[in-house]
């Protein structure tokens, strides 16, 4: 009888109580609209064009590691074909603002202010780009998933390796209204510009629409580690014989891990396409871009979050303070990568959050528990 | 009484290694089952088999009459059937808590899953103390009862265990075979796979010796404990 009621104790100490849920589901959304309102407003504006510049492309990293860290860190499998996700996400969406701004507006060129009618595109352009590299991500993972580890490293580096050339493969980009106006959609497909680049993209991509992302990415790699779910990608990599066993169907599991990481993949994509200053290219996409998001999950620590954001930002500035030297740095990442895995195999964290280690405990433990 | 698991003709291999040359094995509903033998006899692949770890090259089993021969492990589970697995497979860098959490991964009765985690904590209290410890951080007897408990929180009909009592002091062995006692009067069957046969038999109600990948005898357990063959070569007397 005693144990009846404790039961029912407990029971009553599972369901959440208003204010929890306040704390744990609201505020994290509201967080997620405000930091990218404070970078776009705020921290943007005082610091000027070139410091911005940097946050973007943080901020795009940020969203790169965090998104590779569910395949690599979370469930322990190898992939080394990010960027080719990144760049059927770029496409995707360049497809979507450049030839739907001509079939709307008449141009290519940014159309209305913040959160305006060209930003609602860009937005469309940015989901059609995760579905897109999701739908890719699928393809390519669920056959090398079922196989032993190892296969996926060299299928996803053969996939970025197509996907490279594919590009390379494909004609000049439209840029007569009248022309594309008449042009039927699966045939502007094919006009991205081949090896030269889709160039002419607005530029939309923004402070604030970057942080969104990162926001989104971190709340969901973040809330996904300490759920039940996620714990069940975690447990493929911990052991994955002793997952099968314990009725987790660790290849759906592998697959939805995969198809995850592309759809964010897609987003950075979307993000890099249309960013002042960089190119939309096969060569900018390559295996070379692939292996530095492979770096900061392993400088971050395979399947620490926060440690994936830190790595991100300080493989993003690095090279920036390091300029002069600028053709050393492949070999300054093979360095470091080597170092790491001989010094600190398990990255920087670890499994662990900023806030589980020593000197950031205290900071943290109030909010911790 | 009703037969749970019937396994017949059981071949497995391991690429060209065959394993198993045609088990026959019945387990009827509400006993403990035990399969002993000597290092390499069979028993573990005999598990992977039922659990769907490995699938057999010819032979069937049946689970209340439905085959599971090459269902997938995770499928399994659904069934009713969970594991302890040889050599534990805890989750390291879990803690105790995730561990079990994640044993209930099937279920989504969330007060039942809460009374199972009570009743696997009553079980193994020493686990209790530890929720929040890193299984990889518990000792091995300690990771042994994580795993048993870990296996109960599936709420499985038929719970496999591989050599519970392997490396652990007599005390903890004892301790184990008393609360797999209690496991199976509380209603689940149990199949037993061990090397320390002296224990496996008194709490068995019938016992399979193996030999290189055959039922070479099986038999009340009792009965097999006087048996002159099982005292000679597993029991170490006589
Ligand atoms: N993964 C494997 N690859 C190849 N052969 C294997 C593999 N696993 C087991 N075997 C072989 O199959 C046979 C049976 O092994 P099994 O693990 O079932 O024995 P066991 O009865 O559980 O022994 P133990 O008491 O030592 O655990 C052995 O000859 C073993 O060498
Ligand atoms: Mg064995």
């Amino acid at each position: 009888m005693a144990r009846e009621s404790g039961l029912k104790a407990r029971a009553a100490a599972l369901a959440p109580e208003p204010m929890t849920v306040l704390k744990q589901s609201v505020l994290p959304l509201v967080a997620a609209f405000v930091i990218p309102l404070i970078f776009h407003f705020g921290i943007g504006p005082s610091v000027g064009a070139y410091p911005s510049k940097v946050l973007l492309d943080i901020g795009i990293n940020v969203v790169l590691a965090v998104s590779l860290n569910l395949v690599n860190g979370f469930t322990g499998q190898f992939s080394i074909g990010h960027a080719g996700f990144m760049a059927v996400g770029g496409y995707t969406a360049g497809l979507v603002t450049y030839y739907g701004g001509y079939r709307i507006w008449g141009d290519s060129l940014p159309h209305g202010g913040f959160l305006g009618a060209g930003e609602m595109l860009f937005l469309v352009a940015t989901i059609a780009a995760a579905l897109s590299a999701a739908a890719f991500g699928y393809l390519v993972g669920l056959p090398s998933l079922r196989l032993r580890g190892d296969y996926l490293a060299l299928v996803t580096l053969g996939f970025g390796e197509i996907v490279r050339v594919m590009i390379q493969q494909t004609s000049d980009i439209a840029t007569d209204a009248t022309e594309i106006a008449a042009t039927s959609w699966p045939s502007l497909l094919w006009k991205v510009g081949g090896a030269l680049g889709f160039t002419g993209l607005p530029f939309y991509t923004s402070l604030f629409w970057v942080w969104l992302w990162v926001s989104l990415t971190v709340l969901v790699a973040s809330r996904l580690k300490t759920s039940t779910h996620g714990r069940a990608f975690l447990s493929i990599r911990e052991d994955e014989i002793a997952a099968e066993a314990m009725g987790i169907p660790t290849t759906t599991i592998k697959v939805r891990a995969f198809v995850m990481s592309a759809a964010f993949a897609g987003v950075a994509g979307s993000l890099f396409a249309h960013e002042v200053g960089t190119t939309l290219n096969p060569g900018e996409l390559g295996f070379q871009k692939s292996f530095e998001v492979v770096i900061m999950v392993v400088l971050g620590g395979m399947g620490s979050v926060s440690g994936c954001v830190l790595a991100a930002i300080v493989v993003t500035v690095l090279p920036e303070l390091l300029r002069s030297v600028d053709e050393y740095r492949m070999v300054a990442y093979a360095l470091t990568l080597i170092l790491m895995m001989i010094l600190r195999p398990q990255g920087l964290f670890g499994l662990r959050e900023i806030w589980e280690i020593w000197p950031f405990k205290a900071l943290f433990r109030s909010e911790a528990k | 009484m009703s037969t749970m698991l019937e396994i017949s003709g059981l071949h497995v291999s391991y690429g060209a290694i065959q394993a198993l040359h045609g088990v026959d094995l019945k387990v009827e509903e509400g006993q403990i089952v035990t399969l002993i033998g000597s290092n390499g006899a069979g028993k573990s692949t005999t598990l992977r088999a039922v659990s769907g770890l490995l699938k057999p090259v010819s032979g069937t089993i049946t689970f209340h009459g439905q085959r599971i021969d090459g269902m997938k492990a995770h499928d399994i589970v659904r069934l009713g059937i969970s594991q302890a697995p040889e050599g534990r497979g805890v989750f390291a860098n879990m803690t105790v808590a995730e561990n079990l959490d994640l044993g209930a991964y099937v279920r989504d009765d969330k007060a039942g899953i809460a009374s199972d985690m009570e009743r696997s904590l009553d079980l193994f209290p020493r686990l209790r103390e530890r929720l929040q410890q890193k299984a990889g951080t518990l000792s091995g007897g300690e990771q042994q009862m994580l795993a048993i408990g870990r296996a109960l929180l599936a709420r499985p009909k038929l719970l496999l265990l591989d050599e519970p009592s392997l490396g652990l002091a007599p005390q903890v062995v004892a301790t184990i075979f008393q609360i797999l006692r209690d496991i199976n009067k509380s209603g689940t069957t149990i199949l037993l796979v061990e090397q320390n046969a002296h224990m496996a038999l008194e709490v068995a109600h019938r016992g399979y010796v193996l030999e290189v990948g055959r039922v070479v005898l099986s038999d009340d357990a009792k009965v097999l404990a006087q048996s002159d063959e099982v005292r000679k070569h597993y029991l170490g007397v006589g």
